[in-house]
């Protein structure tokens, strides 16, 4: 137990939020009472350790993969750290990737996963930032809603993630985010089998989504705005301006070759791309609605 | 944004980064920057703890509220308590769609032993955008011109007023009735303006200005300074007796009325002599002249450099060699003093000592120069269901002044007429009050103060109302401010309020 963990009720008393240095869950479960109690019980005796455990292991996590294991690396200890590393491990090969590109959805599949092991629940989720880990039990569904710029909050989209698909993690990348990014999409939102691999395809595809060498894009190295980012000396996106239509649509569609090549090797379910209003979805989003369209016809009557 | 010192233990290192030690990531911050967690962050080389994390609570809040929100929006079941809070953001209010769900605080807290009730939401505005006051002499473009923001349409100029330009910016026709790029650019222009950021506009055929709620205009990269004093001609009626005996002529130039002291009423009054002096442009009257050149950015909002240029001959049978010609802007920013040689043609010369303190009295008298931006919008139909099951009744209160109307805590001016249409200053409100949403609108905060009972008659919410204390247990995801001693308590009863206006 560490006393940095701040672990309390959100004022509904339904959805349980445990914070620790960077870490920030939202946690809310669904099943019997009793159930529910002991899936919360669990989440925060495992949420307690994450934090020393990746740090324990923080040089490991910020070096670059290799595309292929050398034998004199350290096998990687603790469950999250592994779990960050297999999610980033399929980039390895073709792009620049550390495990600290999956660290968010790997800290929400292990909170789920441990709550699901423990009690029976119909749906839990865990949400690590936006980085989303879903279960669901037979004939259950979750609706889940699409933001593009978090110091802005507003929906772009929404889908249903049913049971019956095989959808359990969404997470979305952007230069606007908490972490930096090599790309220029204001969001990019994945569905795949695990909160994990979203993270780490969503960091992919958010690089890709570029137009290198433009002049309205403002980039500084990694390191000259956090001295010990993972991401050293690489150009990270600090400032993206206005683009014609015609960029917007060659930024968008670098992005969706690549989603479209992850899609094609069964890393991701669905992605929806989105960059200064425009948005393309690669795969099937379940149940997609732009919600603009939704909502500008309702607008008129709102004030 | 509030900050307090947090841990004296974090280590300052060489390049002015420190080295947090709140969690054991350790990040390594550099000035102006926060750590991993957004929590911790380095102001001025000491370790901060930011202010309760009002941007990632928002994304949170938003990122996973939305599952059980839009769950329930098929069974909403009428109560507030249980399930209406999901929208709260950092401003504290939040808002309900749609709006026929009762708003998402409706607060009760005792006034003078009367049980007073407020109405809290964040509407969303389509109807909605900002008009803005430029204190400048300079043109900023043609009556009607387009106002553009990143090259799109999102407003248009509208009347000058004394001393100032206005702009009309935003409104539903930009946000909603052009292309989405059209929409989005208004959204941004006005939800930089109202949230008190620096916005570049540029007016067809005029000016490039860089607008920011209670700050200097920068007009084609220039600060403006000064509003001016009066027009021409009211400018020669503050300062002819200042002038008289030290000079034979004064020509103050305006865009708009350039004053003439030895025709004026002014000059004429004191005797100044006739002086032979001919000005370009359409007399009015005596002394008053329109249209002397051209619009534009130069001397008092014309586009002149040379204010001779204004000129016509001197009468030779009036004007004399060594006669005294001041030439001076309505902000007194410009300023040339020529005499006439004998071929009756002005000659510049350095300004008389004499003349000095009156040019500098005109600069003086000038207020400084401000953008002010007010926000207008409309609380119509479905916002009013919000706090009413009888939105009508909600107009109706609040033109009997029995509904006090405020928007983030600021006053509102609340138009005459049908609907709920109200004007505010924004910088008289809190700190990135406004919000939007990609539909696009605005997000406002406005809020309905009234009495309980009056509240319960008009069909209000009652059983929904909560006490403010409820409110205080959410201390977490509340932001407390202290009032702003120049607005009116939003709880003062209309007669307090009247009373302290009085004194202002």
């Amino acid at each position: 137990m560490n006393a940095r963990a701040q672990i309390r009720w959100l004022h509904d008393g339904r959805r349980l939020h445990l914070q620790d240095g960077p870490i920030d869950l939202i946690v809310e479960a669904f099943g019997a009472a009793g159930e529910v109690e002991e899936a919360y019980r669990v989440a925060c005796e495992r949420f307690t350790t994450v934090l020393d455990e990746l740090c324990g292991e923080l040089v490991f996590l910020r070096t670059a993969l290799q595309s292929v294991d050398r034998a004199d690396d350290p096998l990687p200890r603790g469950a999250v750290v592994r779990r960050m590393t297999s999610a980033a491990q399929p980039y390895a090969a073709q792009h620049f990737i550390t495990p600290m590109a999956a660290v968010a959805g790997a800290v929400a599949d292990e909170i789920l996963a441990t709550m699901v092991a423990t009690a029976k629940l119909s749906r839990a989720y865990v949400n690590d930032g936006g980085d989303i880990a879903l279960h669901l039990r037979a004939g259950e569904k979750f609706v889940v809603g699409m933001v593009e710029r978090p110091d802005r909050p507003s929906l772009f989209g929404t889908a249903v993630l049913d049971w019956s698909q095989p959808v359990r993690g969404i997470a979305t990348s952007g230069w606007r985010g908490r972490s930096f990014s090599l790309g220029i999409a204001d969001a990019v939102t994945v569905l795949a089998n695990s909160a994990a691999a979203a993270d780490a395809a969503a960091t992919i595809i958010a690089n890709a989504v570029d137009l290198p060498g433009h002049s309205a894009i403002v980039r500084v190295p990694a390191r000259e705005l956090a001295p010990d980012s993972d991401l050293g000396d690489l150009p990270v996106t600090q400032a993206v301006g206005e683009l014609t239509r015609t960029e917007i649509n060659h930024a968008l569609a670098n992005g969706t070759a690549t989603a479209a090549s992850l899609l094609g090797r069964g890393l991701i379910h669905a992605a929806a791309l989105r960059l200064q209003g425009e948005t393309r979805v690669v795969g099937v989003v379940p149940q997609f609605a732009d919600v603009e369209d939704s909502i500008r016809e309702r607008s008129q009557v709102h004030a | 944004m509030t900050k307090h010192a947090a841990r004296n233990a974090a280590k300052n290192l060489p390049d002015d980064a420190i080295r947090c030690d709140a969690c054991p990531v350790l990040c390594y911050i550099k000035p102006g920057r926060t750590g991993s967690c957004d929590r911790y962050g380095n102001h001025e080389g000491k370790l901060v703890r930011l202010d309760p994390h009002v941007v990632l609570d928002r994304a949170l809040e938003r990122g996973e509220s939305v599952v059980p929100f839009l769950e329930r929006t098929r069974d909403w079941d009428g109560t507030l308590l249980s399930h209406g809070e999901t929208f709260v953001t950092a401003i504290g209010a939040g808002t309900t769609y749609p709006d026929y769900k009762p708003a998402p605080f409706i607060i009760s807290s005792q006034v003078d032993g009367v049980d007073m009730v407020t109405v809290v939401t964040e509407g969303i505005f389509s109807y909605c955008g900002v008009k803005v006051k430029i204190d400048t002499d300079r043109h900023l473009g043609a009556e009607c011109s387009t106002v553009r923001a990143k090259g799109e349409a999102v407003g248009h100029v509208t009347t000058s007023e004394y001393g100032s330009q206005m702009l009309s910016v935003g409104g539903v026709r930009h946000l909603t009735g052009g292309s989405r790029h059209e929409g989005t650019a208004t959204c941004d222009t006005l939800l930089d303006l109202c949230n008190g950021k620096p916005v570049e506009l540029k007016i067809d055929d005029g000016a490039k200005v860089v607008v920011e709620a209670g700050k200097p205009p920068l007009v084609d990269g220039a600060q403006e300074e000064r509003m001016r004093v009066g027009c021409g001609s009211a400018t020669i009626g503050m300062f002819a007796k200042q002038w008289f005996g030290k000079v034979d002529e004064v020509v103050v130039v305006d865009d708009h009325i350039t004053g003439v002291l030895s025709e004026h009423q002014a000059g004429k009054l004191l005797g100044v002599t006739e002086t032979g002096i001919k000005l370009k442009g359409r007399r009015s009257t005596p002394g008053r002249y329109f249209q002397v050149a051209e619009p534009g950015t130069s001397w008092g909002g014309t586009n002149i450099d040379d204010p001779l240029t204004i000129l016509g001959k001197f009468n030779s049978k009036k004007a004399w060699p060594g006669l005294r010609l001041l030439m001076v802007s309505t902000t007194g920013e410009q300023h040339a003093y020529f005499e006439l040689d004998e071929n009756l043609k002005p000659q510049e010369k350095e300004l008389p000592a004499s003349l000095c303190e009156s040019v500098a009295r005109i600069r003086e008298n000038c207020e400084p120069a401000l953008c002010t931006v007010l926000f207008m919008g409309g609380a119509g139909g479905s916002l009013r269901a919000g706090v009413t099951e009888n939105p009508v009744k909600l107009t109706h209160s609040v033109r009997d002044a029995l509904t006090r109307v405020t928007c983030g805590g600021a006053p509102v001016y609340v138009w005459p007429g049908g609907g709920i249409t109200f004007m505010a200053d924004v910088t008289r409100m809190p700190h990135n009050a406004f919000g939007y949403v990609p539909t696009p609108a605005l997000v406002a905060p406005i809020e309905f103060t009234l009495k309980l009972a009056d509240y319960a008659a008009l069909g209000g919410y009652v059983e929904n109302v909560r006490s403010l204390s409820s409110i205080a247990d959410e201390q977490e995801r509340t932001r407390r401010l202290s009032a702003r001693p120049d607005n009116p308590w939003p709880l003062a009863s209309q007669h307090d309020s009247a009373k302290k206006g009085k004194k202002r």
